[in-house]
């Protein structure tokens, strides 16, 4: 099965990106023979809707599930209805990540970990406003 | 002719300039473009309003047509669309209602409707016409209101347009297409920083400015330095002042009690209007 990891570089050694929508690469793994693909994340410098444009990145790759640290709501949102399951709770290196899912040790989100604009950091943290909502 | 009070820092007194310009020169129309907090209309206490909503365009996808070709999505620059398998999703508060989506659906399944994102109202103060706008909480889009509001703007005699701190969309917004642009600050490091931001903003636009330096005697010489420097004129200078700042804060423009201040607004009028010939 095929894994997206938000990843700060790209192989399984780099360390997870806690942010979904703002990390660096997507490292795309198949859980079972651990071959990865690196893929940069296009979404990084969006001036708004990073996590949606991740969200579309990620479910055009074909993966059915992403392991991330946080996910906020329209990420959560987008990728919920397009059919990919979210793991949150993912630290460490990538592969770490991986053997974590594998052993069923990730929290599937439900619901968004954090609020909107998480990933940029400063101010903005936790200003989200729920679903299919977000400030410039 | 139109002209902007803007600052680039907050709390230096746009709003008071601005309406104490108005009131002391009889201009014809006053418009506040602050549209996340517009409050003009405390000192000015306008009577009968009429309000009118600000909507803006956003896709409606009907599935039954929907491929999922995600064409619409690509071009979206503020993905505020989202297209995955059989599945397609507007995110409508990232939506700039450019109208791109509707023009690239290959299949025709993308409509439009219209979505309230504020109110402007029209209203009068002192022989004055008043326009405000404001952006409904949790919107994100502020310049689609202040262009609303300033479609309200005569075409004759003097209109002020109280303009937003800060120096991104809604400062452009508010200043392109007029005539003059009042740069109100303070002499603090604080107002100099934010006005070099604010007056390169400005030149941009190739808007002609002036600079009102209000709580002179404070702070230090920072905004004077920078003034001479970029060849900016001061045209006034309001000191600290207790009375004034007791008038604030019972809501009345200064000017009412302070008449001797009207002379020197109009005067400063009379030098902007030399600038912009």
């Amino acid at each position: 099965m095929k894994v997206a990891v938000s990843s700060t570089g790209g192989s399984l050694e780099s360390a997870v990106d806690p942010r979904f929508g703002r990390c660096s690469v997507f490292l795309i793994v198949d859980t079972e023979t651990m071959k990865y693909q690196a893929v940069p994340n296009s979404s990084i410098g969006a001036a708004h809707g990073a996590g949606i444009g991740a969200a579309q990145s990620v479910a055009q790759l074909g993966v059915k599930a992403v392991l991330t640290g946080q996910v906020g709501p329209n990420a959560h949102m987008a990728l919920s209805q397009g059919g990919v399951q979210i793991y949150t709770g993912a630290f460490g290196t990538v592969g770490q990540a991986v053997e974590a899912y594998k052993r069923g040790e990730l929290r599937s989100a439900s619901s968004p970990t954090v609020g909107g604009h998480f990933g940029q950091g400063g101010r903005a943290m936790g200003g989200g406003r729920g679903q299919g909502r977000r400030r410039p | 002719m139109k002209i902007v009070v803007a600052s680039g820092k907050g709390g230096t007194g746009k709003t008071s300039v601005a309406v104490n310009l108005a009131l002391s020169v009889e201009a014809e129309q006053y418009i506040d473009c602050d549209v996340e907090e517009p409050n003009a209309h405390i000192f000015l206490k306008p009577g009968h309003k009429r309000q009118q909503p600000v909507e803006l365009l956003v896709p409606i996808i009907d599935e039954k047509k929907c491929t999922y070709c995600r064409k619409c999505a690509e071009f979206c620059q503020y993905n505020a669309l989202f297209v995955a398998g059989e599945t397609a999703m507007v995110f409508n508060e990232l939506c700039h209602s450019c109208g791109g989506c509707k023009l690239v659906c290959p299949e025709g399944a993308i409509t439009e409707e219209p979505r309230q994102i504020g109110t402007i109202t029209v209203s009068e103060s002192s022989g004055m016409s008043l326009v405000y706008g404001e952006l409904n909480v949790g919107e994100a889009l502020a310049v689609p209101v202040i262009a609303a509001v300033k479609e309200q703007a005569v075409d004759e005699g003097l209109v002020i347009l109280d303009a937003a701190p800060g120096s991104a969309c809604p400062l452009v917004e508010t200043v392109h297409g007029t005539d003059f642009c009042l740069m109100v600050t303070e002499p603090t490091p604080f107002g100099l920083h934010d006005l070099e931001v604010a007056t390169e903003v400005v030149e941009l636009l190739t808007v002609p400015m002036g600079v009102v330096v209000n709580f002179a005697g404070i702070g230090d010489r920072g905004v004077y330095e920078f003034c001479e420097r970029k060849g900016i004129t001061i045209l006034m200078e309001i000191p600290y002042d207790r009375r004034i700042a007791e008038l604030y804060s019972r809501g009345v423009p200064f000017t009412a009690e302070m008449t001797e201040w009207r002379a020197r607004f109009t005067e400063l009028l009379a030098t902007v209007e030399t600038m912009v010939k």
